[in-house]
């Protein structure tokens, strides 16, 4: 055997273990030996979900000095804090797979790494605020839920704690959207106008249909993805239309109706141009999202650079130099 | 400007009450010992979840190798007489 044969022959043999390895349910873990697919796959998805839970926050935080009482605001800031640590629980599970955090954000901001498509769109009114906790968390909730038995050990972990805060972000929209149905005229429009708005973003979270889907193939056989986009879509139709006849708000989707033979909902079809035009960076907020986070990275230098040098300070004295 | 600097990574262990053993949360950014506490704490103690916490710059730390499993963790079944039922008990004796 030569040199390039020996290796094709060792390449193989860890590729057979890892299989196996999965196969057999096992978490992987930081210093497991993994193909270098399995490592870039993790690495966008996980730098992508940690990019969107951080962004995540600016449609929200437009809201917090105008939340209509102490307790909504309260609330809300809890809330978006949980999106900022969700961020972090990300981050630093994608750190053990031996990327940087500056590189993450480097990437971000170089348009390389993406964050979830539904933060592109405006928070317009109180009601959107309902709508984000309720449809978009709701929407995050059953992608997480499944992601908690991802095969890589530090992403299911992290999964794990993210989906116990996530059931309050939840219930706090949910509540915001059933008040509001119980108050004036015009708070019921603007509760069903912030559904219509935000009904079909939420569909289009979980991705392209399954007969579409560029990713999937090695990432369900690995085990990172445990649904296929179209389960999980299903799913979060089934639970969530009936959430919404209760509190008298209606679907925005003339063709969705139940399918007594299949036990689910049958939905009309989604505007996938949109959903390609809002990712290819032009929806309504794209660039403002981007650039503020640009700007107060920009503006957060100094305090990084103030703490290393405090700490230099501080080395140095206890060296007597 | 200065390169841009995410500070060090210390890893979190948590205990969730007291006497429970510290358990690994994940991990934090920070330039000292001081922020590292105040992060960790931030990010993973918002409800309750711990009564006490551990920091560990993440370099001190050495982990074992995957490769050496094998070595390091056979479970030693061979040595029987490390389990209690090895051993005979005199007739009518009382377990402690
Ligand atoms: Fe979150
Ligand atoms: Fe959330």
């Amino acid at each position: 055997m030569d040199v390039l044969e020996k290796t094709d022959s060792i390449q193989a043999e860890m590729l057979r273990h890892f299989e196996e390895k999965i196969e057999r349910g096992d978490a992987i873990e930081p210093r497991d030996k993994m193909p270098d697919a399995y490592r870039k796959h993790l690495i966008r998805q996980m730098s992508q979900h940690a990019h969107s839970e951080v962004i995540g926050m600016q449609p929200e935080g437009n809201w917090i000095t105008r939340a209509p009482s102490l307790r909504a605001k309260q609330i809300l800031l809890a809330k978006i804090q949980d999106e900022g640590g969700h961020g972090l629980y990300l981050y630093s599970a994608a750190e053990t797979l031996g990327v940087s955090r500056e590189e993450l954000i480097s990437q971000l901001h170089s348009g390389k790494a993406k964050y979830s498509n539904i933060f592109n769109y405006p928070a317009l009114t109180w009601a959107d605020i309902g709508a984000i906790g309720w449809l978009v968390d709701g929407a995050a909730i059953v992608n997480q839920v499944s992601l908690q038995r991802t095969s890589y050990g530090p992403y299911s972990r992290a999964m794990v704690r993210i989906c116990k805060e996530e059931s309050f972000h939840q219930r706090q929209g949910y509540e915001i959207m059933a008040k509001m149905m119980q108050g004036t005229k015009d708070q019921q429009e603007m509760a069903q106008d912030a559904m219509n708005r935000w009904w079909w973003p939420s569909l289009m979270m979980f991705g392209p249909h399954d007969s579409e889907s560029p990713h999937t193939g090695d990432a369900v056989k690995w085990k990172i993805k445990r649904h296929s986009n179209d389960e999980l879509r299903q799913k979060f139709i089934d639970k969530t239309v009936q959430q919404a006849e209760v509190i008298g708000l209606t679907i925005p989707d003339a063709d969705l109706k139940w399918n007594e033979a299949k036990g689910h909902y049958d939905h009309g079809p989604i505007d996938w141009n949109e959903f390609y035009r809002v990712i290819s960076g032009n929806g309504p907020c794209n660039r403002q999202r981007m650039e503020h986070h640009k700007r107060v990275h920009a503006e957060g230098a100094w305090v990084r650079e103030a703490a290393e040098a405090y700490r230099l300070r501080k080395e140095k004295e206890l060296l007597h130099l | 400007m200065a390169i841009d600097s995410q500070l060090a990574i210390w890893e979190v262990f948590m205990q969730a009450k007291p006497g429970a053993n510290y358990i690994h949360a994940g991990s934090v950014h920070a330039s000292d010992k001081k922020m590292a506490l105040q992060n960790a704490r931030d990010t993973y103690t918002r409800r309750g979840e711990g009564t006490s916490i551990w920091v560990v710059p993440s370099d001190a730390i050495v982990a074992s190798n995957p490769d050496d499993n094998d070595m390091l963790f056979d479970p030693a079944n061979d040595k029987v007489y490390r389990h209690p039922t090895f051993y005979v008990m005199p007739e009518g004796a009382k377990a402690i």
